[in-house]
């Protein structure tokens, strides 16, 4: 075969898969494609921490086999993707960004990665992010930032940067990320490729390093939406060893997914489109809108009063979680330990120090306030009250649409670097996306075109109802349709 | 010291381990023992990214202990997690429950001098136990951390600061133990630890109404330890408080050494655990109709048995309560009864081995009593054989002894050791001639009234046999020939 590695790589998922099946190509040169590529461009791209090339030969051999024999695992067996370091996997570093893991190697494989691997995709490796998915931008990562393929003096946006760079630049065909404030959706957006957080509770959390656990949920990216839903599909449903996923039995995402936006209510929250947006980012979020009307969707007003506190709420739930689900970082039995300290106390407190960065510290430091005694009532508690109106909202808008539509981001990727000393203004990127999140509910970004000013991708966001992933799948199609595909980022 | 002035105030927070095969949120063995580290995963590790899956028969056990001790079992509870830094707790957490526990109120019923008290509880809840730092271990001096333990499901019986002495401690917790063991929830084996307590006490001058400051004393293992340590304590505070100092709250450990409580943390560097509800687990629902289910399946709770014991069995008090003590011995009692034949009279002959030499032979041997090789059949063999005369109370004991150790059968033992009693009058009257004849002056006096020597000389006949002379007929040929 004398395919391109780079022709190869930018396959679609489903397209790949067929391939594979048909045997017009074999895994084993779609993965070499894929370890050239990421050999070939991540140098100025970071989205890996790490390649595990032995094991994805390996498994692409035995994909062949199976090929060979007339055997197919799933649409996706044979095809290589990589996942966010968050994700525990077997004798593969696992560091979850932090200088505090390094050198780990984990005993067992996460859920999501065991499904993956069953359904016969082949795992490349792991993907940068934000340290324990902290951050709008990869910049938190402890070992190197991660940069837009789109431009390389700009942030993928984070904390899933690695994850949405690697398949907007064509080093893999799909990639998992976690989504805790927007992490996926956002860099979703900034890379011009598709992001779904699915409903809490649709996708295990079993081997995912916990971030902020009543929030986290996984989910995949692909440069299009009908490879996402195959993802999902793939990595969706009840786990016994995660209690907070739901038995819900798991919809066909596919097979509405070509029904189109006729019919379908778009609800657009009024709070989300009056203000602090960028004109560029404002003018393609209407266009889109625009095109679902002419798609025959009907455009509803709906509203969200209590949008405005959701990054007061999220800033005090994700910290307080985080400050408990990082404790287990002490230096103790894995990862890094302080050498030299006297003492326990001072080999926990060295250990940490060395460990962590500074944006952990930071939310240990809010989280362990927030939940403090005499601070519990005030901080933690009121903010789960929040939580409940935020999702009063939702419930009472979905009354009147079937689907929210509106921008994943104020603005397009910013540069690296702009944001870093202000994490206020760090946070206020996730101003759209983190009440999803505090509501649970599935949220899907989708390219919806370029900035006309800088030329970099706009993204969509849809929110559904609980578990209506299938809706978003649809509404995104329809709208991906449309308007056709990005081009491709130039080459890095 | 005028102790006597000031009344002791004590409350219990009491912890046991339930008897689950495997831990409280994964599938790990909860065999005590093993080399360190063998019974874990990563869950019970709290590797990153692992979560917890709860075990239903955790819940299932901690509602059983409930409606045994008359809790409201609340339907829906949640877990909660208690953070602190310390080695040997993988997460930084442990995973307990806090603001609502299974179970609310109920009581402990206990007897001490003849008279009954009742303790009221506050709440039972379930948690994670702790693994443990094991020092000295390593040439180099550092420590080593076995996490075999950690995930082991817990309960914590809290009392409200209802006991009045050492003595209604000890009686407190020995009947809780006692129901514990008789739901089948815990195996009360203090030395390792699966049954421990927290006691919280104060002392106030007598006719105060207000508590004093309290001390906390952790982790006590045994009856002994409890009493010495509550005893210590408040000696301590009424010292204190004599010698015009305040009593400082704080958490104290009991050196069992030295018989003394230390201080262990003050208030001031107390631990504030940050407690917030366990987002990784969903609240715990318990239908009622599980509730009217296990309900239904208790077992006789210990009181009730050995009230019991005295109405149809006639025992006293004190063997009814102390053969209820531990629910495997008072099974085995109740197999033996059931062997042996009913009444009262057999069951106090039955209630008499056990109390008595089983107990001194277990204590021996550590055994439980499913283990004895002394059966409840092999007992009331024994017993059978008394009846008849085979053996007499000496042969008898004997006959006890090697069947518990060996397992022999009774019969086969006393043909073994010869240890059938003899009834032969030629036999005997042969032996008592002997030590007649031996003894002259004690013939003398007794035919002068001192009718008490025949004890004397029971004895040396039964010495000339070797123990295996039938004291009835002992009796009446000495007497005869004594001239009686």
């Amino acid at each position: 075969m004398s395919t391109p590695a780079k022709e190869l790589c930018r396959l679609g998922l489903r397209e790949a898969g067929a391939g594979v099946a048909a045997k017009a190509i074999s895994s084993t040169e779609l993965v070499e494609a894929s370890l050239a590529r990421i050999q070939a461009t991540d140098g100025k791209l970071g989205a890996f921490l790490a390649v595990c090339a032995d094991r994805a030969r390996a498994a692409a051999k035995a994909a062949d086999a199976r090929a060979a024999r007339g055997e197919r695992r799933s649409e996706l067996d044979g095809v290589p993707v990589a996942v966010k370091d968050l994700f525990v996997t077997k004798g593969v570093p696992t560091t979850a960004g932090s200088r505090i893991l390094e050198g780990y190697l984990p005993p067992y494989d996460a859920t999501v990665v065991e499904r993956l691997e069953a359904a016969g995709a082949v795992i490349v490796g792991k993907l940068n992010m934000d340290e324990f998915a902290m951050g709008s931008s990869n910049e938190n990562s402890a070992y190197k930032p991660c940069h837009n393929p789109w431009d390389l003096s700009r942030t993928p946006g984070g904390s899933s940067g690695g994850s949405a760079a690697s398949v907007a630049a064509g080093q893999v065909h799909a990639s998992l990320g976690t989504d805790t404030g927007g992490s996926i959706r956002e860099p979703a957006a900034f890379c011009g490729v598709v992001g779904v957080k699915p409903t809490y509770g649709r996708v295990s959390r079993y081997g995912v390093v916990a971030f902020a656990s009543s929030l986290d949920q996984v989910g995949p990216l692909a440069r299009e939406v009908g490879d996402a839903a195959l993802v999902l599909r793939t990595i969706a449903g009840h786990d016994p060893r995660d209690m907070t996923s739901s038995t819900r039995p798991v919809d066909d995402y596919l097979g509405p997914l070509e029904e189109g936006a006729r019919g379908l209510r778009v609800g657009v929250p009024r709070e989300w489109l009056s203000g602090g947006l960028d004109a560029g980012v404002e003018a393609a979020i209407r266009a889109a809108l625009d095109t679902y009307r002419r798609l025959g969707a009907t455009l509803v007003d709906v509203s969200l009063p209590h949008s405005k506190y959701g990054i007061g709420a999220y800033y005090l739930i994700a910290p307080a979680e985080a400050s408990s689900n990082l404790a287990r970082y002490d230096g103790v039995r894995y990862g890094l330990r302080a050498e030299g300290a006297k003492g326990l106390k001072e080999m926990y407190a060295e250990s940490r120090e060395q460990g962590l960065g500074a944006e952990p510290k930071r939310r240990i430091m809010l989280g362990t306030y927030a939940l403090s005694s005499g601070y519990y009532d005030a901080y933690y508690l009121r903010a789960q009250k929040v939580r409940t109106l935020i999702r009063r909202d939702f419930d009472e808008a979905f009354r009147g649409c079937d689907v929210i539509a509106g921008p994943v981001t104020p603005s397009v990727a910013f540069a690296l670097g702009e944001r870093t000393g202000d994490p206020l203004q760090m946070y206020l990127a996730d101003i759209f996306t983190i009440t999803c999140n505090l509501a649970a509910l599935p949220g899907l970004s989708v390219p919806c075109g370029l900035e006309a000013a800088s030329g970099l991708p706009v993204g969509l966001q849809l929110v559904g109802r609980p578990f209506d992933e299938a809706t978003l799948f649809r509404a995104a199609r329809a709208l991906e349709r449309e308007l056709g595909p990005l081009p491709a980022p130039p080459e890095p | 010291m005028p102790i006597s002035d000031f009344q002791v105030v004590i409350g219990l927070e009491v912890h046991a381990q339930l008897l689950t095969a495997s831990k409280i949120f994964c599938g790990c063995s909860t065999a005590f023992g093993g080399a360190p580290n063998a019974h874990t995963c990563p869950v019970c590790l709290g590797l990153p990214g692992a979560l917890p899956a709860l075990n239903r028969s955790v819940v299932e056990m901690a509602v059983r202990t409930g409606l045994a001790l008359g809790c409201e079992i609340r339907p829906k509870s949640v877990f909660a997690r208690k953070n602190y830094f310390y080695p040997d707790l993988p997460k930084g957490y442990q995973i307990s429950q806090y603001e609502l526990p299974i179970c609310e109120g109920g009581e402990v019923t206990f007897t001490l001098d003849g008279r009954d008290h009742t303790a009221r509880l506050v709440r039972i809840h379930m948690e994670e136990d702790a693994g443990k730092n094991v020092h000295d271990v390593a040439a180099d001096g550092s420590s080593g951390v076995d996490l075999n333990r950690a995930g082991v499901p817990l309960v914590e019986i809290v009392s409200r600061p209802d006991l009045r002495s050492a003595e209604e401690a000890v009686e407190y917790l020995k009947a809780l133990r006692a129901i514990l063991m008789a739901l089948g929830v815990n195996d009360g084996n203090m030395q390792e630890g699966s049954l421990r307590c927290d006691a919280n006490v104060s002392v106030m001058r007598k006719g105060a109404s207000e508590l004093g400051t309290r001390c906390e004393i952790k982790n006590m293992n045994s009856f002994r330890f409890l009493k010495q340590a509550i005893e210590f304590e408040a000696r301590r505070q009424v010292e204190l408080i004599e010698a015009g100092e305040p009593v400082v709250q704080e958490t104290r450990l009991f050196d069992p050494d030295r018989g003394e409580t230390r201080s262990m943390r003050s208030k001031e560097e107390a631990h504030d655990y940050r407690y917030f509800p366990e987002p990784d687990l969903p609240p715990v629902i318990v239908e009622a109709a599980l509730v009217e289910r296990l309900r239904g399946e208790l077992p006789e709770l210990p009181r009730a048995k050995a009230e019991r014991y005295q109405r149809s069995l006639g025992l006293s008090a004190q063997d009814a309560g102390n053969l209820v003590a531990d629910a495997a011995v008072s099974a085995w009692f109740d197999a033996a009864v059931a062997a042996y034949g009913a009444g009262p009279e057999a069951a106090k002959k039955v209630a008499n081995w056990v109390i008595g030499e089983l107990a001194r032979l277990a204590n021996e041997t550590g055994e439980a009593p499913a283990a004895w090789k002394l059966t409840p059949a092999r007992l009331a063999a024994v017993l059978r054989l008394i009846d008849a005369g085979t053996i007499g109370g000496p042969g008898a004991k004997q006959v006890v002894e090697e069947v518990f150790r060996t397992g022999a059968e009774p019969d086969a033992v006393v043909k073994a050791k010869g240890l059938a009693q003899v009834s032969d009058e030629g036999a005997i009257e042969a032996a008592v001639d002997k030590v007649l004849a031996a003894n002259p002056g004690e013939v003398e006096k007794y035919r002068g009234g001192r009718k008490n020597l025949v004890g004397f000389f029971v004895g040396q006949v039964m010495k000339e046999m070797r123990g295996k002379g039938n004291p009835a007929v002992v009796n009446a040929l000495l007497r005869r020939k004594l001239g009686d």
